[in-house]
């Protein structure tokens, strides 16, 4: 077990620590493939949330592409006020053009580099906080769950569509320039991106995988086991999934602020009802309830998506859509569940020799 | 008196489950509830370990009031529950299930940075001699039989340490083997805790019930004695076990 994992371990490393950025030295990569793959860096961090609220605690909750955006509107907005002061200008141009003169209350903390931060964070978290209060004292579980949380993403995408929420509206933000003063045009700045997501998702991937192996952990299995049964062990179920989903919200939000400087731009599109379908799809094809499965789905499938979108375009979501029913029916525990089970029938087989020489 | 019930009823659409004017348990005493399908049994146990909620009554554990708390808060005060479809964690192995039973803090900081001292895995080790699952521990708890599952969620309730545990039908499913080995269980078990047992099967009954019998019938007390007394009570036999219990004949 232990042994399995150091291998996936020292592949990923390999690949993304060493082979990639020295293939961008020896000018074999692209910049721009570096940024692709940093951007997927941020998905990957927001899959590890979804697994622990999802393939750990048995709660699927379709609203992580929300906590996703409220981290990236955050540091858009930041980014852009500073491309604003840089042009001279007291509003951000669609501001202008919506005939808003002076700068909304709301934009005002993110002035400050510290404030955004600290905002990127806190509110995610607290609106993970009050739903998860809410939904989980009112015993909501299993599909109305899904339901509710599909209904509140909705319902957000529809309110930051609007320009009367002065966050541009269908076009959302974007036209930024520079980030704690490094341009981000530059090639640098785009590899610092690239690594500083790479380190994130693995002190991600590093934490949660302290969490599920911890007492911490075995309860979240327990919750999703038998929910009845850990209460009447006298645990307290809401903490413990408000927590998680709590967390959840974080890793989405803290995968949403590195996103935005690698994209340049942040649309309500993000974080409408397919894209948490899709956040939820990358968690289900890798392998849910395996935190290895998390990053590997959400780096695979978007890596597919960049493939076959260049190939042949239409026929993305049929292909997505395949797959996805194949794991359903097939593989329940995605591709890990697969590697798994092949490594298990080859350890048996070289066993099955060793006995007969 | 650990546990003593007034006036305790409860009715679901219009229907009463269950109106019991007077119960009431000694402490390390092992009751076995009988009664027909609906009289109201599985209720008085969900009822008691804050399920479901009482219409009116109240119910005293230890001299505390403990209707209208909820389940964590029963659980705590020393109430353990085992259900009747066996209920256990299949995605954990036999050790973790009982390390989350096992009685500590449980709050999420203490599950965060929680490390197994010698003494909780010599009582983990100990609970699960008792039930005899030690060459299971390590296994997964949904690879187990269902006897063996039964056990598990006995063990898990033992280790909550509570003054009074409720058995919902735990010879159900087993084979006469289990079972008799389930009654010894719990005949040891009453040595350090108080059990209300609730089962179907009169053998087994028998084996258990080396004290008073409680009948319940559409929700209301027959009546309350010894088995032998029970058993020849003719409105038990009326009402409860018919005259053609092939199972009666047999006793």
């Amino acid at each position: 077990m232990k042994k399995k994992d150091l291998i996936y371990y020292i592949i990923f490393l390999l690949v993304f620590a060493v082979i990639l950025p020295l293939g961008h030295v020896a000018g074999l990569v692209s910049t721009n493939t570096i940024s692709l793959w940093g951007r997927y860096f941020c998905f990957a961090i927001a899959a590890l949330g979804i697994d622990l609220i999802w393939g750990y605690t048995g709660i699927l909750s379709m609203c992580q592409a929300f906590f996703f955006c409220l981290g990236s509107y955050g540091i858009a907005m930041h980014m852009l006020l500073k491309t604003t002061a840089a042009n001279g200008a007291t509003v951000p141009d669609f501001m202008v053009w919506n005939k808003i003169e002076t700068l909304p209350l709301a934009w005002i903390p993110f002035q400050s580099s510290g404030l955004t931060l600290v905002l990127c964070l806190v509110v995610p978290a607290l609106f993970a906080f009050l739903i998860g209060y809410v939904l989980f004292r009112s015993r909501i579980k299993g599909v109305y769950m899904a339901i509710i949380t599909q209904a509140l993403a909705l319902a957000m995408w529809l309110l930051f569509l609007r320009n009367e929420t002065k966050l541009g509206g269908t076009n959302g933000l974007t036209d930024f320039k520079t980030l704690l003063g490094f341009r981000l045009a530059d090639t640098g700045t785009k590899m610092a991106l690239y690594g500083l997501s790479l380190a994130v998702l693995c002190g991600a991937y590093f934490l949660c995988n302290r969490m599920v192996h911890s007492k911490f952990g075995k309860v979240l299995l327990a919750i999703r086991d038998s929910e009845s049964r850990i209460s009447y062990a006298a645990y307290n179920v809401n903490d413990y999934k408000l927590a998680v989903f709590v967390v959840a919200a974080l890793l989405a939000a803290v995968a949403g602020m590195l996103y935005v400087p690698q994209t340049g731009i942040i649309t309500p599109g993000r974080m409408d009802v397919k894209a948490s379908v899709e956040m939820v799809m990358w968690v289900a094809l890798g392998g849910r309830g395996n935190l290895k499965g998390a990053v590997i789905g959400a780096l695979l499938v978007n890596y597919l998506y960049s493939i076959c979108t260049s190939l042949f375009p239409d026929s993305w979501l049929y292909i997505l859509g395949f797959f996805f029913v194949i794991t359903v029916l097939f593989f329940d525990k995605g591709l890990v569940g697969v590697v798994d089970m092949a490594w298990q029938k080859w350890t048996a087989y070289k066993l099955r020799r060793a006995a007969i020489s | 008196m650990l546990l003593s019930v007034k006036d305790l009823a409860v009715s679901f659409g219009g229907v009463h489950a269950l109106a019991l004017s007077q119960f009431s348990l000694r402490d390390k005493e092992l009751r076995v509830i009988i009664g027909p399908n609906g009289a109201g049994k599985s209720t008085f146990l969900d009822i008691l370990c804050g399920k479901t909620k009482a219409d009116k009554g109240q119910v005293f554990f230890n001299d505390t009031l403990i209707t209208g708390k909820t389940e964590v808060q029963i659980a705590r005060l020393g109430i353990g529950r085992k259900f009747q479809k066996p209920s256990v964690f299949p995605g954990l192995s036999v050790y973790d299930n009982l390390l989350l039973a096992a009685r500590m803090k449980k709050d999420i900081f203490s599950s965060l940075f929680f490390k197994a001292t010698r003494e909780l895995n010599d009582r983990l080790h100990q609970v699960a001699e008792k039930v005899g699952l030690v060459p299971q521990l390590q296994k997964l708890a949904g690879s187990l039989s269902h006897g063996q599952q039964q056990w598990l969620e006995i063990a898990i309730v033992v280790l909550q340490d509570p003054k009074l545990m409720l058995v919902d039908e735990p010879a159900a499913g087993l084979s006469t083997e289990e079972t008799e080995k389930t009654g010894a269980l719990l005949l040891e078990l009453s040595n350090d805790h108080s059990i209300i047992v609730i089962e179907h099967d009169m053998q087994f009954v028998q084996q258990i019930a080396k004290e008073r019998v409680t009948v319940l019938v559409s929700g209301r007390l027959l009546m309350e004695d010894t088995f032998s007394v029970v058993r020849n009570d003719q409105r038990v036999i009326d009402c409860y076990l018919g005259r053609t219990n092939p199972q009666l004949e047999i006793i």
